[in-house]
């Protein structure tokens, strides 16, 4: 589905937070919306849902999300930063999804399944009362398994654990080429693997708009192997949040992650050079 | 700028590939349900959404606890100024009930509205394609339910004990009062509906509602229109300042349901009773505070849905 904004300004009590911005997104292009915090990532996504009024013109698929909303958002599905406090049960927020969206509860069933959440561990829990990553995990499962070819994703992955991210890159990979995707983040190193497009935001406006070049594929895992020089207690809980096993001496790390996380993991390495003596890092192709 | 030229302008989601439900063009194909404006559903979402929260336990339980406790100082056993048996007790009831009704009505509804708006709530559920005409009459509908129930299962609750214990009562004034208390209702809660729409926080919303309800109490006060009788206003220009407010209405169409004559009301009455007539003025009762709410709700309905959603 094609987005085309134009001259799109959004002013709050006279203040342009969108200032006469231009985009054009193409069916199936995956982009990246970077820009650090009151850049306008998040008034653009809601003028793009529809739900902000604004100066200029946006078009989805032809269509305008002010004027039609239902016919524009029926295709679109979309994550929030912050999950919304609701006090439903996760399998009320699903039916109540699927019966708005018109269409079956079961593959956003499916979905959760295969972002490895339980389901029938949550019975009579509201939403409100899950952990981050469980609402996190059911909002996607609400986007992914709707029948929309256009995802707005608001720091998508920020709450998820390795596993769970590398589950949701598997999906997000099963929609390249057929739904236009746009990962909002303020750090680019989170969304870059995932994104051949990035579009970067400041104070309202476009100031860069490039290409990414990733040679790598979203369901590529990554072997690691971690070596300290010496034990290390910080090193070793974050090396085990990164689900790596380690040795009985606490020196010898190893195990996969996924390998749109390459950056975040070299980001945690980083933190502990000063222990790590040797780092491997080797590509596996998706069996 | 960049676009991807490999990948045709249209929508080209492949039916395919089983773990990925496949987009139809025409989303009311085949056999997945009908998508709709979502009504049912809104109000659905509104009622279980209330039920799980604590205002709704609370409130629930006032007014039940409130007739119980009047049965309990055997209120339908005194007499105070002519009213007595059950009566006296509704008359307490009423009184009770437009005390805390209003207030309660318009506090937890901004705080549920505006609070939704700004939790998040609005944004993500809004993503959804959901009519805001449902989303908006949705949570007015569902809410209207969850305010009145209560005091209507209470109000019914005491008549159905007084029949049980042979207090004399008419059924024409339950039917009356019960749609003096719908109509109270409408009103604070449309009332509430446009305070939520307008303000832009919590907070805002909450103080507006508090100052608004205090404006109606002050209004209340007779000896303010004796004043404004003293300053030379006509009694007919100070009588329509009183029933201009809903909260005033309630109570003199309560007070004229056991005094016909609205001797209570001194000199006031005469004016009503003049112009309206008691069967006139009970019409009035009625019809002015669902009106008033009734074009809140619409005014408040207008603004929503021409004003930014989150």
């Amino acid at each position: 589905m094609t987005i085309r904004a134009q001259h799109l300004t959004k002013r709050f009590d006279g203040t342009p937070v969108l200032d006469d911005l231009s985009l054009d997104i193409g069916a199936g292009d995956r982009i990246a919306l970077v820009g650090a915090n009151g850049a306008g990532k998040t008034t653009l996504v809601r003028c793009l849902l529809g739900e902000y009024r604004y100066e200029g013109k946006i078009t989805i698929g032809g269509l305008e999300p002010r004027k039609d909303r239902r016919e524009v958002l029926r295709r679109v599905g979309f994550v929030p930063q912050l999950p919304p406090p609701l006090r439903m049960t996760a399998r009320h927020l699903i039916d109540f999804t699927a019966r708005i969206a018109g269409c079956d509860a079961g593959p956003i069933d499916d979905m959760t399944e295969r972002l490895s959440l339980d389901l029938a561990s949550l019975t009579g829990r509201p939403f409100v009362k899950l952990s981050g990553g469980q609402k996190q995990k059911l909002l996607i499962a609400c986007a992914l398994g709707r029948p929309c070819d256009l995802l707005f994703l608001d720091e998508p992955a920020a709450n998820l654990d390795p596993d769970a991210r590398g589950a949701f890159f598997s999906l997000l990979e099963e929609r390249i080429g057929q739904a236009t995707m746009l990962i909002s983040s303020h750090r680019l190193d989170e969304v870059a693997p995932l994104v051949g497009r990035v579009v970067e935001l400041d104070l309202g406006k476009v100031v860069l708009d490039d290409r990414v070049a990733d040679a790598g594929a979203l369901t590529d895992r990554l072997h690691c192997i971690v070596e300290l020089a010496r034990p290390d207690e910080a090193c070793r809980a974050a090396l085990l949040g990164w689900t790596l096993q380690g040795d009985e001496a606490g020196l010898l790390f190893a195990g996969e992650i996924a390998g749109p996380d390459r950056l975040r993991f070299l980001g945690t390495a980083s933190r502990y050079s000063g222990v790590i003596r040797r780092l491997e890092i080797e590509t596996k192709a998706p069996s | 700028m960049y676009r991807n030229e490999n990948v045709s302008e249209e929508n080209t989601l492949p039916t395919e590939g089983g773990a990925i439900p496949a987009l139809s063009r025409e989303p009311d194909a085949g056999h997945a349900p009908t998508p709709s404006s979502g009504l049912r559903h809104v109000i659905a979402l509104e009622l279980a959404e209330s039920l799980r929260a604590r205002w709704f336990l609370v409130y629930a339980l006032v007014f039940p606890g409130l007739v119980a406790l009047l049965f309990a100082f055997t209120l339908t056993e005194s007499r105070v100024l002519g009213f007595m048996g059950l009566s006296r007790l509704l008359v307490t009831y009423i009184q009770v009930c437009m005390a805390i009704l209003p207030i309660f009505v318009l506090v937890t509804t901004v705080r549920s509205v505006a609070g939704d708006r700004e939790a998040g709530i609005f944004e993500y559920l809004l993503a959804l394609p959901i009519g805001l005409g449902a989303w908006y009459w949705g949570r007015i509908i569902a809410r209207f339910g969850l305010v009145f129930v209560p005091v209507f299962i209470a109000l019914l609750g005491a008549a159905s004990w007084g029949w049980i214990q042979d207090i004399p009562f008419q059924a024409s004034t339950l039917a009356i009062y019960s749609a003096l208390l719908l109509a109270l209702t409408a009103c604070f809660l449309g009332i509430g509906m446009l305070i939520s729409v307008l303000a832009r926080s919590v907070d805002a919303a909450q103080g507006s509602a508090f100052v608004l309800w205090l404006f109606l109490v002050l209004f209340l006060d007779l000896i303010l229109l004796g004043t404004l009788i003293e300053e030379h206003i006509t009694a007919e220009t100070a009588v329509a300042i009183a029933l201009a407010n809903p909260l005033q209405v309630f109570r003199t169409a309560a007070m004229a349901l056991f005094d016909p004559d609205l001797v209570l009301l001194g000199p006031a009455a005469f004016v009503i009773l003049d112009f309206f007539g008691h069967k006139g003025f009970l019409a009035w009762a009625v019809f002015y505070p669902t009106a008033l709410g009734s074009l809140c709700a619409l005014l408040g309905f207008w603004r929503f849905r021409n004003s930014d959603l989150p």
